[in-house]
């Protein structure tokens, strides 16, 4: 593949040019080419220059605080990292996602049916749209929602409205659209009231309808620029996600699934619990997010990507007939046991968003979600891990307390990380393959953000390196003379590097 | 003919004894305050209740009622003063109302919403500052203390207990716990001791039941703090 182009063997006499920042995705990131004189591209790296630090901070605080304290770290996807706490601290009052009342478990699958719903509108109307309804290297001016409205006003209008609706649903369940509150250790805070609940029918079958439509819209997208939608950015890689005990797709809760690109089981229905035997992560010193793997398959074929793209590809099928119809289809379309073109992604999030507005449908259904028994409760325990598919993937917890309720350890695998691999190996390909050679201009540099874009990264969820990056500190004085230099190994040692 | 006061040009009676803080919330005046509660003995701390009594600076919740007084409260330059007291509050201890359980329940960010505080203001002290998690019903977080004595009060006055103190003083000034350890698994202290529920804001909480009260339930989601105090805070002669 493109592994050469991470680190350029020589890096004397290399034109620098750096994309800053990474527009149209959530959080801060920046892209790097270092090109030789004939433009042609020697080292690419996708940069993620935030840090955030949760995983220390939130140590030392008591677990209850967990959900409403890490739901913080994003701001699009909030109800993802609140659940993800929220499973977690149920094992820490010793409730198992089996034990949990039956309204709770409805009431938080329906408020994370809202969350993926208004995050995959979020992502393919605002921020994906432009590029593909104007094109990869069209005009800037033009490369945003406000000219979306302006030439689609229909289309983009609906994006906005789904977006809405999917914000709504998250209202009336945790109380505010952003950063609410909702899950308890062992359930939930509130159940539905028959006005909400009416209030939220009113609009499903119309969400519905829009959902199915924007399904319609990114295959006609895809379809109609084949083979170029099949090879841009395009990766052969492991995919990992839950799936039901069935091998139906899973948002909320079940066991972890990876296939290899033949479409091959790696392990399937493993405890996600035991994550920590399965996966782990290696941290390179020229970024702040780290790099997963699969044990099992070693550091340098164990990557894989995690997402839409993969919990389509994992799942045998969808329980909304809809969605099952849009999957049939997708997987049709190209004839291979595992679809692995990054811009698929876009066409599988939309299939998502169908699966969630009539699941959302389904449940409003539900008496359940009007239930009062709301809580579990069981024997204290000290270690609890809580795995969700967040929008943008597989979305780790891990936590554990000591006997005064109190945070001693935190290790999170946010879902964009274990994307990380997949993205700057999109990003070189892009770069070697498109942009290799040629005079660079910025509609030609927007295709490397498009193959970004397509994964949907949430880069200030995924900086999580803390403590491991290697860090180099240098001491200059007036003259520009070093004076002093330490460098921090990624083991954590720290040495003065030279005669100081 | 019962005596009486002038509070903002408007005349309210008074009965002796009274402090102006009494006689305000009996004639539904309301005066910002977190130290003050009708039930204990006034400590007169916060000054967020500091209002001019014939041209001169007080605390209306240690201050007697006169005869002839007239007292300004709601103008500007007080207004403006509380809620400077207010921002020196936030910026001394670490409030972060974003992951705080007492958040919609807390009369500090409720104070701080009814004097429209947007901002600190004030530069953050990022005051170190320990949690004491040691009892197996209540802890102690001292980011959020205001030094209130509220709990002191509390667990003496009514709990017949000397479960705290304030120590030290200035910038030193800290909550301590009447035992030897420093902990508070080794007081007296049980749940259902009014000190354990009296803290204004989040630092003395009940474990694990923070967030039980959904958005929209909580003291402070549909009244401000003025309303709730003056429906839940009698004066003392009424009892």
């Amino acid at each position: 593949m493109y592994e050469h182009l991470e680190t350029a063997e020589n890096r004397d006499n290399l034109k620098r040019v750096v994309v800053d920042p990474v527009s149209r995705v959530e959080g801060h990131g920046k892209v790097t080419l270092l090109l030789d004189a004939d433009n042609k591209v020697q080292q690419a790296r996708l940069h993620i220059v935030e840090f955030r630090g949760f995983e220390r901070f939130i140590q030392g605080r008591p677990y209850w605080e967990l959900p409403v304290l890490v739901q913080r770290l994003c701001g699009i996807c909030p109800v993802s990292h609140h659940l993800a706490a929220a499973k977690a601290i149920d094992q820490l009052v010793g409730v198992d996602p089996e034990n949990l009342p039956a309204s709770a478990d409805k009431l938080r699958r329906l408020l994370h049916f809202g969350q993926v719903l208004q995050s995959h509108a979020l992502h393919f109307f605002h921020l994906s749209s432009p590029d593909l309804l104007f094109g990869f290297e069209s005009d800037i001016a033009k490369r945003n929602i406000i000219a979306v409205l302006g030439e689609y006003p229909d289309i983009g209008l609906q994006g906005v409205k789904l977006r809405k609706y999917g914000q709504e649903v998250i209202r009336m369940i945790s109380g505010k659209r952003i950063h609410g509150t909702g899950a308890v250790a062992g359930g939930m805070n509130k159940s539905l009231t028959k006005a909400e609940r009416d209030y939220l029918l009113e609009d499903i079958d119309q969400m519905i309808t829009w959902a199915a439509g924007s399904v319609a819209l990114i295959k006609k997208v895809h379809c109609s620029n084949l083979p170029y939608y099949d090879d841009f950015a395009t990766l052969r890689t492991n995919y990992l996600g839950l799936t039901k005990p069935d091998g139906a797709l899973e948002l909320y809760h079940g066991g972890i699934r990876a296939k290899n690109d033949k479409g091959e089981m790696i392990m399937d229905q493993v405890d996600y619990c035991q994550y920590n035997d399965y996966i782990h992560e290696e941290v390179r010193s020229w970024t702040y997010m780290k790099f997963p793997y699969l044990l099992s398959l070693g550091q340098e074929k164990g990557w894989y990507r995690v997402g839409p793209l993969a919990r389509v590809n994992n799942c045998d099928y969808i329980n909304t007939p809809l969605a099952e119809a849009a999957r049939v289809e997708f997987k049709a379309h190209s004839g291979e046991a595992m679809v692995h073109s990054t811009l698929a992604f876009h066409w599988t999030r939309m299939v998502e968003a169908l699966h969630c507005a009539e699941s959302i449908k389904g449940l409003l259904n539900d008496p359940d979600i009007m239930g009062h028994d709301l809580v579990a409760q069981g024997e204290k325990r000290y270690e609890g891990v809580g795995v969700i598919e967040a929008p943008r993937g597989t979305l780790f917890h891990h936590y554990q307390v000591d006997e005064n309720d109190i945070v001693t350890k935190v290790n999170l695998i946010v879902s964009t990380t274990s994307n990380n691999m997949a993205m700057n190996e999109s990003v070189r390909q892009v770069a070697a393959e498109y942009l290799s050679g040629r005079e660079l201009t910025e509609p030609l540099l927007n295709n490397l953000e498009v193959a970004i874009r397509a994964y949907d990264p949430c880069l200030s969820c995924a900086t999580h390196a803390v403590g491991k990056m290697p860090l180099q500190l240098e001491l200059i004085d007036a003259e520009g003379k070093l004076i002093d230099k330490l460098v921090k190994h990624s083991d954590g040692q720290i040495e003065r590097d030279g005669d100081f | 003919m019962s005596k009486t006061i002038t509070i903002d040009g408007r005349t309210i009676p008074f009965e002796e004894g009274q402090t102006i803080m009494e006689a305000a919330t009996a004639a539904g005046i309301y005066i910002p305050h977190l130290c003050h509660h009708p039930e204990y003995t006034p400590h007169g701390s916060c000054k967020l209740c500091t209002v001019k009594v014939n041209g001169r600076v007080c605390s209306a919740c240690t201050f007697p009622a006169m005869e002839g007084q007239d007292v300004l409260n709601d103008t500007k330059e007080l207004r403006d003063d509380r809620r400077k007291i207010t921002q020196m509050l936030f910026v001394e201890g670490n409030h972060l109302c974003p992951g705080c359980e007492k958040s919609g329940n807390c009369r500090l960010q409720a104070v701080a919403y009814y004097l429209n505080m947007l901002d600190n203001h004030f530069p953050h002290f990022y005051a170190k500052r320990e949690i004491d998690a040691s009892h197996p019903d209540v802890m102690i977080d001292h980011n959020r203390c205001i030094f209130c004595t509220l709990c002191v009060r509390a667990s003496q006055q009514k709990d017949g207990k000397d479960v705290f103190a304030i120590s030290g003083r200035g910038i030193n000034k800290h909550l301590i716990v009447n035992a030897q350890s420093g902990l508070l698994k080794d007081t007296n202290l049980e749940v259902a001791d009014e000190a354990a529920h009296i803290c204004p804001t989040g630092a003395i909480l009940i474990k694990r039941t923070g967030f039980q009260v959904p958005i929209g339930q909580r003291i402070y989601d549909h009244q401000e703090i003025d309303q709730v105090s003056l429906e839940t805070e009698h004066p003392r002669h009424d009892e």
